[in-house]
């Protein structure tokens, strides 16, 4: 970008070399256009989609007796994994101070919060009387592992609500004093809050950061423990598992991760950011990537294994029926796409590339959802008394209505890089002043020798 | 305060479906039209389960009926996030039409996946609308219904002895199913009564009861085939 461009919007030259970060906000390419218009279409299929069911009810999805649970308790399930891409990855960097993190903390903690909108929003479409979904705050049962979803979902939307506005201040401010536009600095001085950058503001926000990744973990890691309560509470057959809680968590990192990895490929080449996100971060996270990838394997083997080798026949009758009955081809799906794929991908220095994660996580981000399903379909398809044997046939209701979620995420995502910073401005620059010092003074203190003062 | 429960013989049952049509006709069971019922989205309260034993050629079916088992411990309560499906004081697991917000996890809790789902507003052939049971509530589309023991016949059993000043007893409380059995094969009354057939029945060496192991504790007993089985 030029500079005459660049002082057609700015009071001054303070921004010139973040231009590539605020250029999203000042520009506007038609290709940007035709992607808005092409996911409103999808948008607005799903709300005609949504609208007929909540008139004519259920009834018209593909859901029936005894598949209670379809399409929509899978996508639940699967978006609220996906939330742990920002807020977690995020905070567990920041703690660990890996410097590698500063451009890509503000991509993954926006994740977080607009995709638990799409896992809360399936849960209401699934409900059959959705008009009556705040009974579970006026008549809650605490019995009732529903209910640990709604207190455990609610917490973590407002703390990693909460972890990305804070960080957002500071860009928030520069834009407010750089933009000669007045509306424009109307709008970002609401949301400063009053940020003037003074040392002590500098250290309360610092402090409250520092304080919102501790409180983050523990609540992401209840998060997604408790929507595997909602299955691994019951006594159905393989549902009910001990094993649940870490292993819906270690998925939902895992496919966080794939989320992020792919979120990052997109903003790198549309807004040409090649310089913040570097190969590097991609290789980095690939390996993050890898190692869930291993750990995801390793608990459904585990789980297979236990059911299998018990051999009690509720369970073998569901064991089989994803092993080589009518779910077979999404089990093995799962386990080529989850599992087969990224280890060889990622595996591979040569193709850990910025191209290769990005098909890695395109691969895990569909094994991720197939895992959702083949979890909660074939225990439904086989209950315990001699009934048929169940069958689901989604409608173009259910497919209507998820093209929709994502399709809502992806436009609330794009729009957000559209106001905001999708790369910190101010931890980037803070990484280049500080952080390369600290590091290295850090790296000098494990060594041998005098330390030559006390780091904080 | 009577602990209901029901007993089934197999030795007597017929698998004739009696029980099934009344149970239908008392509770204002909506109709199922031939396509909703090939997407298994028919609502039966009561069904006679067909259990197919053995491999062929030494084949044995047993017909078993199938109300809601009112457990003792069901797992459908304690999942539901709103408090629409409760044990009353007399054991009985009732559902509150009215509370329930539909999110079927009661259903997919229950072992004997016995509760439905009213995937449509129910809908009756203009004719049939008159011969309603008016003691029993309409569903609304989106709610999850069950057998219910005729709850509706203990009110009013209870109204009519107390406008008739006598305590209740047994036999003023008896619900469709029992009373249109043909061959009497389901008994109905007080399991916390020794003297009563029920009790009496459950404790039968023939006694058993569906899914047993899982500690639900069913309060809906079967009489094994005996001497009528070859």
């Amino acid at each position: 970008m030029d500079k005459d461009t660049l002082d057609e919007h700015f009071v001054d030259e303070v921004a010139h070399e973040d231009a590539p970060i605020l250029k999203p906000i000042l520009y506007t390419s038609k290709r940007f256009y035709t992607v808005v218009f092409i996911l409103v279409v999808i948008i607005l299929i799903g709300v005609l989609a949504w609208i007929f069911q909540l008139r004519k009810g259920l009834g018209i999805t593909g859901l029936n007796q005894p598949i209670f649970w379809g399409f929509y308790i899978t996508n639940f399930v699967f978006f609220i994994g996906i939330s742990h891409a920002g807020t977690l990855i995020s905070a567990i960097l920041r703690l660990a101070r890996a410097e590698w993190r500063r451009a890509i903390t503000r991509s993954a903690e926006v994740i977080t919060v607009l995709v638990l909108f799409f896992g809360v929003f399936n849960i209401i479409t699934d409900l059959g009387q959705p008009g009556r979904m705040f009974k579970v705050f006026t008549d809650g049962k605490l019995s009732s592992p529903l209910l640990w979803d709604v207190l455990s979902i609610s917490l973590y939307l407002a703390a990693s609500a909460i972890y990305l506005y804070l960080p957002l201040i500071p860009d928030i401010a520069l834009m407010r004093d750089k933009f000669k536009s007045k509306t424009k600095r109307l709008f970002y001085r609401i949301l400063a809050l009053n940020w003037k950058g003074t040392e002590k503001q500098w250290a309360i926000l610092e402090k409250a950061i520092s304080i919102m990744a501790v409180v983050v973990i523990p609540v992401a890691v209840s998060v997604h423990t408790v929507v595997s309560y909602v299955f691994a509470m019951t006594i159905q057959p393989m549902w009910h598992s001990t094993i649940f809680g870490p292993y819906f968590v270690t998925g939902a990192i895992f496919s966080g991760i794939a989320a992020l990895i792919i979120a990052m490929y997109f903003i790198r080449r549309s807004y040409h950011l090649e310089d913040y996100l570097k190969p590097i971060h991609f290789n980095n996270l690939g390996l993050l990537l890898l190692v869930m990838s291993l750990l995801w394997f390793y608990f459904t083997f585990t789980e297979n294994l236990t059911a299998f080798y018990g051999a009690e026949p509720a369970h073998l009758t569901v064991f089989w029926s994803k092993f080589i009955g009518g779910y077979a081809p999404y089990f093995w799906t799962m386990v080529g796409s989850c599992f087969v794929i990224p280890l060889v991908i990622l595996s591979n220095r040569r193709t850990r590339t910025v191209t290769g994660t990005t098909i890695a996580s395109v691969s895990v981000i569909i094994g991720m959802w197939l895992e959702r399903f083949t979890i909660v379909l074939p225990t439904l398809i086989n209950p315990r008394l001699p009934y048929e044997k169940g069958m689901y046939h989604p409608t173009w209701i259910e497919f209507a209505v998820t093209a929709g979620c994502f399709a809502t995420f992806i436009l609330l995502y794009v729009l957000f890089t559209k106001f905001f910073p999708i790369v910190s401005i101010w931890e980037v620059k803070e990484g280049k002043e500080i952080g390369v010092k600290e590091t290295e003074e850090r790296i000098k203190s494990y060594l041998p020798g005098k330390e030559k003062e006390n780091l904080k | 305060m009577p602990r209901w429960g029901m007993v089934i013989d197999l030795d007597r049952c017929t698998a004739c479906q009696a029980c099934v049509v009344a149970c239908k006709a008392e509770n204002n069971i909506p109709f199922s039209s031939p396509k909703e019922a090939g997407r298994r989205r028919i609502i039966s309260w009561m069904r006679v389960l067909p259990m197919m034993e053995g491999e062929y050629p030494n084949l044995r079916e047993r017909f078993i009926p199938r109300p809601c088992m009112h457990c003792d411990n069901p797992p459908c309560v304690k999942v539901c996030p709103v408090g629409a499906t409760y044990k009353n004081k007399e054991g009985l697991i009732a559902q509150v039409y009215t509370q329930c917000i539909g999110c079927r996890y009661c259903t997919n809790n229950c072992p004997y996946t016995l509760k439905y789902f009213n995937w449509f507003r129910p809908e009756w052939p203009e004719e049939m609308e008159n011969y309603l049971n008016p003691d029993v509530s309409i569903r609304s589309k989106g709610v999850v219904e069950k057998c219910t023991f005729c709850h509706h016949r203990l009110q009013k059993a209870r109204e009519k002895a107390r406008a008739e000043n006598r305590e209740l007893k047994e036999e003023d409380y008896i619900p469709a199913c029992v009373q249109t059995c043909p061959t009497d094969a389901i008994y109905f009354g007080d399991l916390d009564d020794s003297k009563s057939k029920v009790a009496q029945l459950a404790r039968s060496p023939r006694a058993f009861r569906l899914l047993e192991e899982l500690g639900t504790e069913p309060k809906v007993y079967y009489l094994s085939e005996g001497e009528w089985h070859g």
